[in-house]
């Protein structure tokens, strides 16, 4: 790791610690000039693809899922040239500590950091609360954007395999722990789309057969930052039955909200093996044939 | 905190000589039906620019988004909600006696997206008549360039909420 973690007692009590810091570590490291060079990156990923243009934390740099993180033409994430040339032109190398934040309690900042984690880029962490909790707390923003000196990224060829979940493969994995994070009226077939969005995307509504209904929101507190430790195991262990050895497969409509569960399971819980299957409803609900369960449980 | 427009946006983005260009541009695609002067001066300013700069007019747009007139603040019942932007946005439009149209849009500061499509919106459709907006193609959101720039998935809430400004249009002025 480049730069030290964050050791907040909060986050000691997690799976993986380092993989979170705190608004007060940021800021900390912000005031003695240590963002922006080699070591430390931070990145801004949000929905809204001009939010960070409206203002964001010093030094931050923008990544946008849709434009920089997915394939422009296939359904599929980047290949290895394209994010080696996303990721040097904002001045991150292999080594570098990358901190990325975002907007709707850091969903598209858990998105953006899964797929960091396809491409095996090592040390990448969220800012716990993401950009509102940064904003409520009455800290800087600016319109800066900060001159950026590219650097060489290797081209490293993704491997899906180990966190990435396709159709087939959520086919053959029914019967096993399935987690539906999206929210009831979307599981239970009501709702095609999250409530008070668009209700398009889907031919079907409903939920993979098995799969448990857990919405995302779950795992967060009020402020969007992740709940501590025993609260998620309440959760996850007691009352979903889960296990850390469990083989695990998280969906939702297009894998952003089932990202941040993905995080909540493998880096604050220790989950071994947990695939996000990113094809999920937008994919599922059209797909011609595949089994499908419909109502609240 | 620095402002964005320092870079390309309108201060400097060359739209008040914009217009005489118009006709010119549009012509070139003999499909389409012209845009409105306004909204055709905007697509002129943005088609000059590359993708970068066009977002940041697009965050001028957003920037400049008026509030809401007294008489629709806390009456969420007299606006339109256009659920296909991604983030809430709320819109209503006034016909006058003489066929003028007035449009007016609201979203919080969180969508800048949502709020510059608005403020294209708003400002290109300025004081055209009843037929005027009426006649504007429904493919208008398409000719900004705007889907390099926010991808073309984004560009669905502009389709629908000029959609939903000529629906209620129409059934304003009959």
């Amino acid at each position: 790791m480049a730069v030290s973690t964050d050791h907040n007692s909060k986050f000691a009590d997690y799976a993986h610690p380092e993989r979170l810091v705190s608004t007060e570590w940021l800021a900390g490291h912000l005031n003695v000039g240590a963002v922006g060079n080699r070591d430390l990156v931070v990145l801004e990923s949000d929905e809204d693809v001009l939010l960070y243009d409206t203002g964001h934390i010093p030094g931050a740099v923008k990544v946008d899922w849709h434009l920089d993180l997915n394939d422009a033409v296939t359904r599929d994430y980047v290949d290895g040239e394209r994010f080696a040339q996303v990721l040097g032109e904002r001045g991150i190398d292999r080594d570098t500590t990358v901190v990325i934040y975002g907007d709707k309690s850091n969903w598209w900042a858990a998105y953006a950091l899964w797929v960091f984690t396809l491409f095996g880029h090592e040390d990448v962490r969220l800012l716990d609360g993401g950009r509102a909790k940064w904003v409520a707390e009455g800290r800087e923003l600016t319109r800066d954007v900060p001159a950026q000196t590219a650097v060489g990224y290797p081209v490293v060829e993704r491997n899906d395999s180990p966190i990435r979940a396709f159709k087939d493969d959520v086919l053959a994995h029914i019967g096993q722990p399935m987690v539906d994070v999206r929210s009831p009226g979307e599981f239970s077939g009501e709702l095609l789309h999250m409530p008070d969005y668009p209700q398009e995307g889907a031919m079907r509504g409903g939920h993979i057969p098995g799969a448990r209904s857990v919405p995302w929101a779950r795992a967060a507190a009020e402020d969007g930052t992740f709940k501590g430790r025993a609260e998620l195991e309440a959760i996850y262990l007691t009352e979903q039955e889960l296990t850390p050895t469990d083989d695990i497969v998280a969906y939702c409509r297009i894998g952003e909200r089932s990202s941040h569960t993905w995080f909540v399971l493998t880096h604050l819980l220790g989950f071994d093996s947990v695939r996000n299957y990113d094809g999920s409803w937008t994919e599922w609900g059209n797909a011609v044939r595949v089994p499908i369960e419909v109502g609240a449980k | 905190m620095i402002d964005g427009r320092a870079n390309g946006g309108r201060a400097n983005g060359g739209r008040a000589n914009g217009g005489h260009m118009t006709e010119g541009r549009v012509a070139e695609d003999p499909a389409s039906i012209p845009l409105p002067a306004a909204l055709a001066e905007i697509a002129v300013d943005f088609l000059a620019m590359s993708a970068r700069d066009r977002l940041t007019l697009l965050l001028d747009f957003s920037d400049e988004l008026p509030e809401l007139p007294e008489r629709y603040v806390g009456h969420a019942e007299l606006l339109e909600r256009v659920d296909e932007c991604q983030s809430p946005l709320f819109l209503v439009v006034e016909v006058e006696r003489d066929a003028t149209v007035h449009r007016f849009f609201q979203a919080p500061p969180e969508a800048p997206t949502t709020r510059g499509f608005a403020g294209i919106l708003r400002e290109g459709l300025d004081g055209l008549t009843v037929g005027e907006v009426l006649a504007v193609p429904d493919d208008a959101p398409y000719r900004f360039g705007l889907g390099e720039a926010v991808s073309p998935l984004r560009l669905r809430g502009m389709v629908a909420m000029l959609g939903r400004i000529k629906r209620q249009v129409r059934s304003k002025s009959t």
